[in-house]
């Protein structure tokens, strides 16, 4: 179907992530967050803002894209209650132990297999394994331009295939123009994320979504580069705190100056 | 066979960030060990002087491209540099620091040289040669020990987690220049502008910062302008308190950061957050003032050498993890804190 004037076709990819409150163990190299609830990734809520946003403002559909184990749906169902139009799960048993770069050929592959693209968003980077690799990688599979830690889109032009965007780096903002389509990753900056709304959390409790398997994208399994062989708690190192005493501000702030200095820290 | 290391310098126009060098140095050490050779890769637009830079800072060889199309930070022709610098020397490892940058630009190389990358390391083992790279994950609670079974194998440091080698001005070597055959038609980006922001220090890699939580608003002391309604009456106090945080940084040249609680709050702006979902940092002096300790906050400071909280609840989790804890108000204890600072550090 074509599609009309400026209407965007945004895919946005979201993560299942246990939740940052969790305590996590490991047991017999097994990583564990107990009874901690899962949630979707929270970086990736800024994500689906901004997909939601732009699709309201110029009109056009989100698709929520999640890649992960089999029922691992916590992250789609969120994304759906927030108001993305359709999703896609992608889970397939020989994926087990994927690195980030056969994780985003899977990626790529779902997003050639929904097609018709301008845009795809994702949060930028993960709770649990951190890596932020996935939107840069899965760019460079597609051959579209990787636009990382945007706070801004300035204007998304699907006609022109053109998008402006206000990127964040460690010294400056740095005001891009670019073609489309192209992956970005949306930074906190962006703004606050909605709350589901009662209706929106009925409607995705109920939404039905394909899984797709590797046969399905039609790719055999990638090959991993990156392995784990041990993953353990952090110990964390033995702290002796000293409380510092004084009967006035005036003489806890003259000792604390004086335990620095002799902690040789100044 | 000899090992190459090649480290990639990152900079903004010329400028480079100091995680560079702590890569740079890593590579070095680890060339000594091995018997091999310390390549920095230098490339933008007039960067002769970083070159230099890098042979003190432990270069053997550099390679450097420097053209106009390299001169802001567009990743794809960037990568597509890196790409051909490793296909032309063959690496066995490619060090880059975890900035916005080099972890955008590890990670597009990595796909073009089927090839993995092991992100932001603490910790790193080569003993007999075999390369196992230490890493925080889910927030710093649990430790990942990873390896990579293809070469060139690709790692990020975390800032500050390596020590920056001591520069040597005496230090030279030689230069190879990278053919630039970059299409300026077929870079699909171009940079509009840049905006700055706002010059105080940096908290990727400064040495010491000051952090504000929740408690900068709490100070009862103060009576807001009658004119704000309860909102603004909090925005108000929060930035009393902030400008108290300041000021105790501005006397130690530190950065000012602030807890997850105190962005979503708008008391500052998120740039300055620090935690899981901010910034990690590892300074080795941590003010943190009015913060309870969060384990979201936790998560993105506690490998600071040294910790410091003031916060008037005694049980605050934060105590938990300071070397030296102070219970008080931050409002009545910064400004004399910061006046004995001073006082000592003019000597």
């Amino acid at each position: 179907m074509r599609k009309e004037g400026n209407s965007v076709k945004i895919i946005v990819c979201v993560k299942q992530v246990p939740d940052t409150a969790a305590t996590m163990t490991v047991d017999n190299g097994a990583i564990s967050w107990g009874d901690a609830p899962l949630i979707i990734n929270p970086w990736d809520e800024f994500a689906v803002e901004a997909a939601l946003k732009l699709a309201t403002e110029q009109g056009g559909e989100v698709i929520a894209l999640c890649l992960g184990k089999e029922g691992e749906t916590e992250a789609i169902k969120h994304a759906l209650a927030m108001g993305a139009d359709s999703a896609v799960m992608v889970s397939d048993p020989a994926l087990k132990g994927a690195d980030n770069v056969a994780a985003s050929k899977v990626l790529a592959a779902a997003i050639q297999k929904i097609g018709d693209t301008d845009l795809v968003l994702f949060g930028q980077q993960s709770v649990d394994t951190d890596t932020g690799l996935l939107p840069v990688q899965t760019a460079r599979l597609l051959k579209w331009p990787s636009l990382t830690l945007v706070s801004k889109f300035e204007s998304v032009n699907p006609e022109d295939g053109k998008i402006r965007v206000l990127r964040s780096m460690e010294e400056a903002g740095q005001v891009v123009d670019s073609a489309l389509p192209a992956v970005v990753s949306v930074t906190k900056d962006y703004g606050d994320p909605r709350y589901p709304s009662f209706m929106g959390i009925r409607k995705a409790s109920k939404a039905e979504f394909p899984t797709w398997s590797l046969a399905d994208l039609g790719i055999d399994t990638p090959a991993s580069s990156i392995s784990w062989p041990d993953v353990a708690e952090t110990v964390q190192k033995e702290i002796v705190t000293e409380i510092i005493e004084g009967e006035t501000p005036d003489q806890k702030a003259k000792s604390l100056v004086e335990k620095l200095i002799a902690e040789k820290v100044l | 066979m000899t090992k190459k290391m090649l480290a990639y310098i990152d900079h903004f126009h010329g400028k480079a960030q100091p995680s560079s060098w702590e890569g740079l140095g890593l590579a070095a050490e680890i060339s000594k060990d091995l018997g091999g050779e310390t390549v920095a890769l230098v490339l933008g637009d007039s960067v002769n002087e970083l070159a230099n830079i890098a042979f003190h800072y432990g270069a053997d060889q550099v390679l450097l491209a420097d053209n106009p199309i390299l001169k802001d930070f567009r990743p794809e022709p960037l990568a597509d540099m890196i790409v051909q610098a490793a296909r032309e020397y063959q690496p066995d490892l490619i060090i880059f620091p975890t900035t916005s940058r080099g972890r955008t630009l590890a990670g597009m190389v990595a796909v073009d040289l089927d090839s993995g990358v092991m992100v932001d390391v603490i910790a790193l083992d080569w003993a007999g040669g075999e390369i196992t790279a230490t890493r925080p994950i889910y927030g710093g609670k649990l430790l990942a020990k990873l390896t990579c079974s293809t070469t060139p194998q690709i790692i990020t440091l975390r800032t500050r987690a390596f020590d920056k080698p001591v520069p040597d001005p005496s230090r030279s070597g030689s230069v190879t220049t990278l053919d630039v055959g970059i299409d300026p038609a077929g870079v699909a980006t171009s940079i509009a502008s840049h905006e700055e922001k706002d010059g105080g220090v940096s908290l990727n890699d400064a040495s010491v910062i000051v952090s504000g939580g929740r408690g900068v608003a709490l100070n009862p002391a103060l009576e807001p302008p009658g004119d704000l309604d309860e909102e603004a009456a909090e925005i108000w106090k929060a930035e009393q308190g902030f400008a108290l945080v300041q000021g105790l940084a501005d006397v130690l040249g530190a950065a000012v950061g602030a807890s997850r609680a105190a962005v979503d709050a708008k008391y500052i702006e998120y740039d300055h957050q620090v935690g899981q979902t901010g910034k990690v940092v590892s300074p080795d002096l941590y003010f943190a003032c009015g913060v309870s300790g969060a384990i979201q906050h936790l998560a993105g400071m506690r490998s600071s050498k040294v910790i410091v909280a003031i916060n008037k609840d005694p049980d605050a989790p934060i105590f938990n993890f300071a070397r030296f804890g102070l219970v008080g108000d931050m409002h009545t204890i910064l400004p004399p804190l910061t006046e004995a600072l001073r006082e000592y550090l003019a000597g």
